[in-house]
Order: structure tokens, then C-alpha cells, then sequence
């Protein structure tokens, strides 16, 4: 008896979404990274058209207050100095992309001006030919003063730019639209939102094959499980043809993976977790990977042991 | 939801004096409007408009294609027509429409499967048109082993129960529903269903309110497409809604709207 076709046809699409600009291209990157374009679920490769995702490392632009020790053995040399910090990142780990994370503008980290915001990007776009997303410091207000002035002087290479929420979405979306970057739109573990801001940023006028959404991420448990289950019926919606669904999706793993116990107590605390050493970049490369699955495009990723274990994984996966 | 435009139609004092005058000007807009209001197929019905039935049709077509990329749903009662209008068609034609009765089946299910068409059928028979579900469900029976039998797949036929006045014949849109859902039950993978909306409320002074509250019911009992009127947007409206409390789309704010990106 022949086997049954189990194979699922989709008609939906994800969009291709290209980052980056080359000289020929109006920007200065040595490439661009292009994301989505599925068909079908991750890595089914039987089933449809399936690529890869990507790796980005975070780069703060200040020197981190809270990292672990085993994130700043690897970063105390460079990070107060975010250009040396991205070099570092892209010619030592491989990251595929520099995400910078402007923390600096909040008022709790420092107030840094738009101006000087401006100059650390430039700084971090000149050290690196990768292309870049640029995150603002999670502050309406102080993004809103400082992601035109970013933006701006970054015109022409293609960044990626957040934060687009339901409630704040308009400047950046102005200004992505106006120096040419594509947009990332923030939803907090709501589907419906997420599906929303898609619309709205849409609704400006701009094309909705340069959004990339956010729907948030969780390190442990039940609320990685619900993250785990928007993207994937975020993918699902999308390949079963809902155009307002069809964006790629980008997870923030770093932020959540260093923020769990199991991933940052010490050994005195819990012997019986097992090395710190091994469990920290374990649980990070753990986190990404099963987001994989749910349809993560970008990563943002920051422990070199866990970016190069799911870089290889991936390659493993694309076989 | 498979929306047929079914405002191209020689019924229409519109449409019959575009056909007279030649005016494509008409055709073309009236294609245009219905496509941006949602409709991916548009009905194509010469009516009694013109005595050439096969040279108005190819020209409504003519005028429709250089307009619109949407399908085409060739509408006639005159079987002469379908296979010139099939041969001009660009997209996957849908033919409009055979019923129970053997001797159309004989003309129209090879037509199908040589054009790659897709096939409204009616639950009529030799008999005319049955006033219980059960002789709607055993008609569409027929039709499906027929369809079956020349190889063409269920999910290439549209069945349509045939909606009738509320005004006349009052019993008959409840037997339509069950109808509805019944069909879908018939085959693995299951036949479409299709209704003539606008059927339903003929000669009633309420027409737009009866015709979105019988698509809003027959889309509960599963129906999947319609010839209906794109350009009533409150029908419009409340087809997308039912489709979104059946889960048949995600809920977002700006629902309405992201249907209709």
C-alpha cells in the first residue's frame, strides 16, 4: 500500500524582507541579510520553501550594569566602547547582524541626547559592515526625540528600527518610511495586536513586506510557552493566507534567557544545576532554538557559546 | 469565502443597455468596483440583453478582462455559449451553471474537465426544483458520483441548493440551510457550496437586510461561496464578520479592514 501524501500545501507566503543597503544600493554594508519568503513551517523543507534564520548580537551603548559575570568576561574589554564592542561581536562570533540597543537615551540610564545617540550609530555603523537594527531605550518620549535623529543619519542602509507600538507607532514609521529602514512593530503576547499594528503601521502608507514584528518573548515556562504558541499561530494565519499576518518574526533571546535563574544562580545557590559555565549559554542556545521552531526569523542573541551552538544548528537544520 | 460579483448581468437595465450601445466604458467599471469591494470572481450573464447571446458574451468578456484580473463565472442558460466564452477565458473559468438532470451532466462535466473549470451545479433535476432537504442532498449526490466518475474532483464542483423567494415560498430557505450543511458532509475532500443571494428576498421591500441575515446563516451551515453583490458593503460587512466568528480569520481592531488588504 502506498504511503499517504501528508504533505500540507499553504497558500500564503511569508514576505522577503531584505536588510541592509550596499554601496550600489545607496547604503555602505558589505551585504544585506535577507529574512522569510516560506512556505511552509520551519525547516519542512519536504513541504516548501523554508530559509534560514539569523543571528544578531546586542550591543548596548553603554557599558551593561547588569550582565553576569559570564556574559562580561566577554565583553568588559570592549563595552565602553560600542563600536569595538560590534567589531567584536561580527569578526570574532559571527554575528550575522549588530543589534545596537540604545539604552543610553533613558533617563535612568543616563539621558543620553539624540545627538549622541546619532554619533554612537554612526560609530557602530562605521566599525561594522554587517547590517543593523537599531533598538530605541523602550521610553516613548525619548525614542520619539531621538529615532528620527537615528534614522536620519543612517538614511539609505536599510536598518531595521524599533520599537512600533499600537499606542506610539506614527514617528517611527514616518521615519523608517521617509530614510528608507524597515520597521519593527511591538506587541506585547497578544496576537491580536500584533495583527494590528501590522495594519496600522500599513495604513501610513507603508509596504508591508518592510515590517518585522515583535510579539515579545519569555525565557521560562508557562509564559515561553504562550510567546511559543502567538508566533506559531502568528505562522499558521500567515501560510493560511492572512496577508496582515504574513511578517517575519523576530525574538529577543538575550534580554530574556540572562534574566532566568536557572541561566544566572550560582553554584552554591543550586548545586545540583549543574556548571554555571555550561548552564548559562546552555539556557540561551536552549531558548533560541525552540523558538526556531515556532518561526523566528531574527535572533537576538548574546553569549558567543550559544551563538555560534545555534548558528551550527541551524546550518543542521537547512542540511 | 469565494465572492462572485453578480452584478454583470443582462437583468440589469445597466448592463442590458451596455450590451445594446456597445459601451464597454460600463462593463469595465462595473468590473473594477465590484474586484476592489472584494469580489475574486465576477459572474458574467448576458441575460435576454442581446439576440447574438455567444457575441455579447465574448464581448462583455472582452470588456471585463481588459479591466480586471479576477476569474470569470460564465452565466448562461444557452449551452452554445460556454465553449467560445471557455476558450476566451484567462483565468480558471467557472461555469455557470449545470444541474441534476443526466443530459446536462453529460454536456457539462466533460466541458469541466476540458477547460480545467470549475462547476456550479444546481440541485435540480428532471423534476424542477425539490421543495425538501433530502431531495436537495440526493440531487447533489448524484452530481457528486457523476463529477466522480469523469475524474473530476469534488472540490471542483460548487452546489448550489437553489435559494428561492422567502416571499413565495417561505418553508424553503430553512431547507436550504440544512441543505447546506448536509452537502458538505458528501465527500472527502468536500464539494463547495454556492448560493444565488439575492434570490431570496425578490419582490420584498427589505432586500439588503435579508440578504446579509440568509448569508450571514448559510455561511454558519457552511457554505463557502456566493453571487452576490460586492457592492453592498453592510453585506459585505456582515459575510466578513460571520467568517471572523467562525475563527475563519484572526481578530484585530481594524478587522473589517485587514480582510480587505
Amino acid at each position: 500500500m502506498p504511503l499517504p501524501d501528508v504533505r500540507e500545501k499553504w497558500s500564503g507566503q511569508i514576505n522577503t524582507v531584505t536588510l541592509g543597503a550596499t554601496l550600489e544600493q545607496g547604503g555602505t554594508r558589505s551585504h544585506t541579510v535577507t529574512i522569510g519568503g516560506h512556505t511552509t513551517l520551519p525547516f519542512l523543507d519536504f513541504e516548501g520553501l523554508t530559509n534560514p534564520p539569523v543571528v544578531a548580537m546586542e550591543v548596548l551603548d553603554i557599558a551593561p550594569q547588569d550582565w553576569p559575570e559570564l556574559l562580561a568576561e566577554h565583553y568588559r574589554d570592549v563595552w565602553d566602547d560600542p563600536a569595538a564592542w560590534a567589531r567584536k561581536c561580527v569578526e570574532e562570533f559571527g554575528a550575522d547582524l549588530i543589534c545596537l540597543h540604545l539604552v543610553g537615551a533613558s533617563p535612568d540610564h543616563g539621558a543620553r541626547p539624540p545627538e549622541g545617540c546619532r554619533d554612537v550609530a554612526l560609530a557602530v555603523a562605521e566599525a561594522v559592515s554587517v547590517p543593523l537594527i537599531i533598538w530605541g531605550c523602550d521610553e516613548e518620549k525619548e525614542d520619539n526625540r531621538m529615532i528620527p535623529v537615528v534614522s536620519h543619519a543612517l538614511a539609505g542602509e536599510n536598518c531595521l528600527i524599533g520599537m512600533a507600538p499600537q499606542d506610539n507607532y506614527k514617528t517611527v514609521t514616518v521615519s523608517c518610511l521617509a530614510d528608507h529602514h524597515a520597521v519593527l512593530a511591538l506587541s506585547q503576547l497578544d496576537i491580536n495586536i500584533a495583527k494590528q499594528v501590522n495594519i496600522l503601521v500599513a495604513d501610513m502608507g507603508f509596504p508591508v513586506d518592510r515590517i518585522v514584528m515583535y510579539p515579545t518573548t519569555a525565557g521560562l515556562g508557562y509564559g515561553f510557552e504562550y510567546a511559543y504558541s502567538i508566533h506559531e499561530r502568528s505562522r499558521l494565519a500567515a501560510l493560511a493566507g492572512d496577508r496582515m499576518m504574513m511578517t517575519p518574526i523576530l525574538c529577543n533571546i538575550g534580554t530574556e534567557a540572562w534574566k532566568v535563574h536557572e541561566a544566572i544562580d550560582s553554584e552554591e545557590e543550586h548545586p545540583d544545576w549543574g556548571a554555571l559555565k555550561e548552564r548559562g549559554p546552555l539556557w540561551e542556545a536552549t531558548m533560541a532554538t525552540a523558538l526556531l521552531q515556532s518561526g523566528a526569523d531574527i535572533l537576538i542573541m548574546r553569549h558567543p557559546k550559544a551563538v555560534a551552538a545555534v548558528k551550527q544548528h541551524i546550518q543542521d537544520l537547512m542540511k | 469565502m469565494l465572492v462572485i460579483g453578480e452584478r454583470i448581468n443582462g437583468m440589469f437595465r445597466d448592463v442590458r443597455r451596455a450590451i445594446q450601445r456597445k459601451d464597454k466604458e460600463v462593463v469595465r467599471d462595473l468590473a473594477r468596483r465590484q474586484v476592489e469591494a472584494g469580489a475574486q470572481a465576477l459572474d458574467v450573464n448576458v441575460g435576454t440583453a442581446s439576440d447574438e447571446p455567444v457575441e455579447a458574451m465574448l464581448w462583455l468578456m472582452e470588456a471585463i478582462q481588459e479591466a480586471v484580473d479576477a476569474r470569470l463565472c460564465i452565466d448562461s442558460a444557452k449551452e452554445v455559449v460556454f465553449e467560445p466564452a471557455l476558450e476566451a477565458c484567462k483565468g480558471r473559468p467557472i461555469i455557470n451553471s449545470t444541474t441534476g438532470a443526466q443530459e446536462k451532466l453529460d454536456f457539462f462535466l466533460p466541458l469541466a474537465q476540458k477547460y480545467d473549470a470549475e462547476l456550479i451545479a444546481l440541485t435540480i433535476d428532471e423534476a424542477g426544483v425539490p421543495s425538501t432537504t433530502e431531495a436537495r442532498v440526493e440531487i447533489a449526490m448524484r452530481i457528486l458520483v457523476a463529477a466522480m466518475e469523469q475524474g473530476l474532483s469534488p472540490d471542483a464542483l460548487y452546489i448550489d441548493p437553489v435559494v428561492l423567494p422567502v416571499s413565495a415560498l417561505q418553508d424553503q430557505p430553512a431547507c436550504v440551510l440544512e441543505a447546506i450543511g448536509q452537502f458538505r458532509q458528501l465527500a472527502s475532500p468536500p464539494p463547495h457550496v454556492v448560493v444565488g443571494l439575492s434570490n431570496i428576498s425578490q419582490n420584498t421591500t427589505r432586500r439588503p437586510l435579508i440578504n446579509r441575515t440568509m448569508l450571514v446563516m448559510a455561511i454558519a451551515h457552511g457554505l463557502d461561496a456566493a453571487v452576490m453583490d460586492p457592492l453592498d458593503t453592510e453585506l459585505m460587512d456582515a459575510m466578513i464578520t460571520a467568517e471572523l466568528l467562525l475563527n475563519k480569520h484572526l481578530y484585530c481592531d481594524s478587522f473589517l479592514e485587514a480582510y480587505r488588504k
